[in-house]
């Protein structure tokens, strides 16, 4: 233990003495993975030391108490959040060596190509498929909302590759080159004006098999890993006290002057909720440490979507008229990273997205509902059938 | 009949392609659809037949203006027809009577009300602007802001304080010092403007001077009257394309409506936008009943504007990945709700007025 710790310790001292005000955020990344401080519960040689996951919150503060570069993981938060947890769970050494290294240093961006146009809540319906031919697959189909497909080089890809299996059994995992033949990016833009997200067409795309994750007809299980990932990505990111959405309305309650208790009694509601959520997630994370992951981990996202909209529009009505304007007006742009949008009326619109991205929260309802507090299932009429006999649309 | 002429009009001649369109063109409105709609009527259903008008009241009015809130149309409707037109009609002389409403029923001008000059304007009291005597007139200087179409007003009714309180001056659109300039809204569908004075020699009073409190107070009644109604179009749009959508997506081999979670959430927006309805649609056939339009004015404006914004963010909802696009229109709607929400005065606003008018 003591061991670890230190071990941690040295390896922090290190990459911090070489680092100064002009180092190349990218160099910096790279000599971080290099002396295992990526993600330290991985294995030697793949950005970890193999010590407990809880001491990567050490590293994270004190190179955030140090001014180092930390933001490689807004640039490539499906990489960085989900991916690294796919490759070291479900990938070969081989695999892990090509491409966590890159991922880590933001050379190489990520996308997850899971939602289809027929296929969203209801993940392991997918239909997008691939044959194999010799030490290749081909792939065919079509895949939506992808965010950040525009930037990325490589692709998290379940695909159907036996229709005859019921839904769950039938899907195998690939990782995709973005850049290869076949591979269509088209933009789609959302109610803020941007385009975070695309569509993306396969046409014959080959992808090589020493490109698959696990086994053929393991796709959902190593899908179900992604998600996981995802939801802490999301929604197990622990913020001081007063930031995000809450720390936005009561700096817009002091900017407006106002002094109306009704006002007051709301905004007061909302940051005890705010504070409340918060706590919640630091104790999850307390628990992950000690090992016993409780309920408190799957209502961080649920909670966090609910009330960043309710309080994006309510710092709308605290704007009175203010809020009916739109600074700068909607531009039809594709950002590069999943930023966090600056005006609060553009934080209301994006707001809107988040109780649907990375799972919608009727889906966490009905989650929370049936594996956390044992509720008996809605009854399910496509579990057992062929998955080509299950009725879409 | 009116409302079903109404409806077919808008969706043959200004469905969401036109309204999209429109909203990318600095005018914000289009001539040729505003002059047909003042000859089917609209523009002077509630103005009395001396001045051009066919003499009905708000309650056919309202008809109209519910189908332009489900259509979303563009256009100066609320502060020509609603707002302006009844302000001449409350305080103008019969020879502004005489000038100004035949042209409005005719579609033939176009009116805004300019009356705040900040984020919390809502009422009377909040009117800073001051007006001066002059040899040449009454000078008006300052800012207003949130501007309805001050970018194509022929006429804008401007309110500013004199020596004994607040009064309303008539300016022409295109009168020297006069600055508009048209901000970024939320609801690119509906244009609003800053507009900046600079030595500006008004055309004459509306009203007597400094008695323009009670004309503004009662027009800021029926603008969130007709506000009301227009939520209660927009938000039964909403409700019927949740609606179609939940039938008709499929997932886990089950139309998602045959999910509690859907199917509750639909039931409680037809409960809201019901009740939405039936406040908004009582509070348009009261509109001549001063004492009573206090209570169901405010009222009306709050209900429906919770029953909006809730049915165009549960749409939202319902949709899913689909609702967050540009490309569906349902985003049209969350912002018009959000922003009709916040229009002369919020929610809030409007039940600190109820519990006033009601005496708690
Ligand atoms: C901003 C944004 C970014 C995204 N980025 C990505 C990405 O990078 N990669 C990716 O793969 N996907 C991405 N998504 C897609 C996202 O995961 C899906 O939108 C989401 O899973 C919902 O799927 P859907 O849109 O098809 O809605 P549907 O599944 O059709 O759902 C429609 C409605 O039905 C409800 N519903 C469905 N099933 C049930 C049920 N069993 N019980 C109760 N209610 C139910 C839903 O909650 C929802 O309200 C993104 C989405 C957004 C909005």
């Amino acid at each position: 233990m003591a061991d670890e710790g230190a071990l941690v310790d040295e390896r922090i001292e290190k990459l911090l003495s070489g680092f100064g005000p002009d180092t190349d955020p990218k160099e910096f990344w790279g000599r971080q993975y290099d002396l295992g401080l990526a993600w330290v519960h991985f294995k030697e040689g793949f950005g970890g030391l193999g010590v407990k996951p809880k001491y990567q919150s050490v590293v994270q503060d004190r190179l955030e108490a140090a001014g180092a570069p930390v933001g490689n993981r807004e640039l490539n938060l499906l990489g960085i959040g989900m991916g690294a947890g796919v490759l070291s769970a479900h990938g070969t050494e081989e695999q892990q060596r090509r491409w966590l290294r890159p991922m880590f240093t933001t050379d190489e961006i990520w996308c997850q190509l899971f939602s289809e146009p027929g296929a969203g809540s209801d993940l392991a319906g997918l239909s997008t498929k691939a044959y194999r031919d010799g030490d290749e697959w081909i792939v065919n189909g079509e895949k939506i909302w992808t965010t950040l497909a525009h930037v990325a080089k490589w692709g998290m890809l379940p695909v159907r590759t036996d229709p005859d299996a019921p839904k769950h059994r039938g899907i195998t995992y690939f990782i995709v080159d973005m850049k290869a033949e076949g591979v269509d990016v088209r933009p789609l833009y959302q109610i803020t004006g941007e385009a975070e997200f695309n569509e993306v067409f396969f046409g014959d795309v080959r992808i090589p098999d020493d490109q698959r994750i696990d086994a053929v007809g393991a796709g959902w299980r190593v899908a179900m890993t992604t998600l996981m990932n995802e939801r802490v990505a999301i929604g197990g990111k622990i913020l001081p006290r007063e930031s995000g959405a809450i720390g936005i309305a009561v700096e817009t309650w002091q900017e407006y002057g106002l002094d109306d208790p009704v006002l007051r009694d709301e905004l007061a509601r909302l940051w005890a909720e705010t504070e409340a959520m918060r706590l919640t997630t630091i104790r999850a994370a307390e628990m992950r440490k000690v090992g016993v992951p409780g309920p408190e981990g799957s209502t961080g996202k649920l909670a966090w979507a609910d009330l960043n909209k309710a309080i994006t529009a309510f710092t709308l009505d605290m704007m009175g008229w203010d809020g009916t304007l739109f600074p700068g007006g909607y531009q039809k742009v594709r950002p590069t990273s999943i930023g966090d949008p600056k005006a609060r009326q553009k934080q209301f619109l994006r707001a809107r997205a988040n109780s649907i991205e990375g799972g919608t929260s009727e889906i966490l309802r009905n989650i929370l509902g049936e594996r956390v507090l044992g509720l008996p299932g809605e009854p399910r009429v496509d579990k057992d059938i062929p998955w080509k006999d299950v009725r879409r649309g | 009949m009116l409302r079903e002429t109404t409806r077919r009009f808008l969706e043959d001649r200004a469905d969401s392609m036109v309204v999209r369109d429109l909203m990318e063109k600095p005018d914000g409105y289009d001539s040729e659809l505003w002059k047909a709609g003042a000859e089917l009527g609209w523009h002077g259903l509630a103005i009395p037949e001396e001045y051009g008008g066919i003499g009905f009241g708000f309650t056919e009015l309202s008809i109209v203006v519910e189908e332009l809130g489900r259509a979303l149309f563009p256009g100066p409707f609320l502060s020509t027809v609603v707002m302006a037109a009844n302000a001449i009609l409350i305080a103008g002389s019969e020879q502004q009577k005489q000038e100004f409403l035949p042209d409005i029923a005719a579609g033939e001008r176009i009116m805004t009300m300019a009356l705040f000059d900040g984020p919390h304007g809502a009422d009377p009291s909040d009117v800073a602007m001051r007006a001066t005597a002059t040899k040449e007139g009454w000078v008006l200087d300052g800012l207003k802001r949130y501007v309805a179409y001050g970018n194509v007003a022929d006429t804008l009714i401007v309110a500013a304080r004199t020596e004994s309180g607040v009064s309303l001056f008539l300016v022409p659109g295109d009168a020297a010092g006069l600055r508009v300039s048209i901000v970024p809204t939320l609801d690119a569908t509906r244009r609003e403007t800053d507009v900046s004075f600079d030595q500006v020699v008004a055309q004459g009073l509306l009203g007597r001077e400094g008695s323009a409190g009670p004309v503004i107070e009662r027009i800021l009644l029926l603008a969130n009257v007709a506000l009301a109604v227009e939520q209660v179009g927009g938000a039964q749009w909403c409700l019927e394309t949740a609606v179609e959508y939940a039938k008709t997506r499929f997932q886990f081999g089950r139309a998602i409506g045959s999910f509690q979670a859907i199917k509750h959430k639909c039931a409680d927006m037809l409960v809201a936008v019901e009740h939405g309805k039936s406040a908004a649609h009582w509070a348009a056939r009261n509109a001549d009943d001063e004492a009573e339009t206090r209570i169901a004015s405010p009222m009306a404006k709050a209900v429906c504007s919770d029953a909006y914004v809730g049915a165009a963010g549960e749409t939202i909802q319902i949709l899913g990945g689909t609702g967050f696009t540009w490309e569906h229109d349902v985003h049209l709607y969350l912002k018009r709700a959000k922003s009709t929400s916040l229009m002369f005065g919020g929610v809030r606003h409007q039940r600190r007025l109820l519990a006033k008018a009601l005496g708690f």
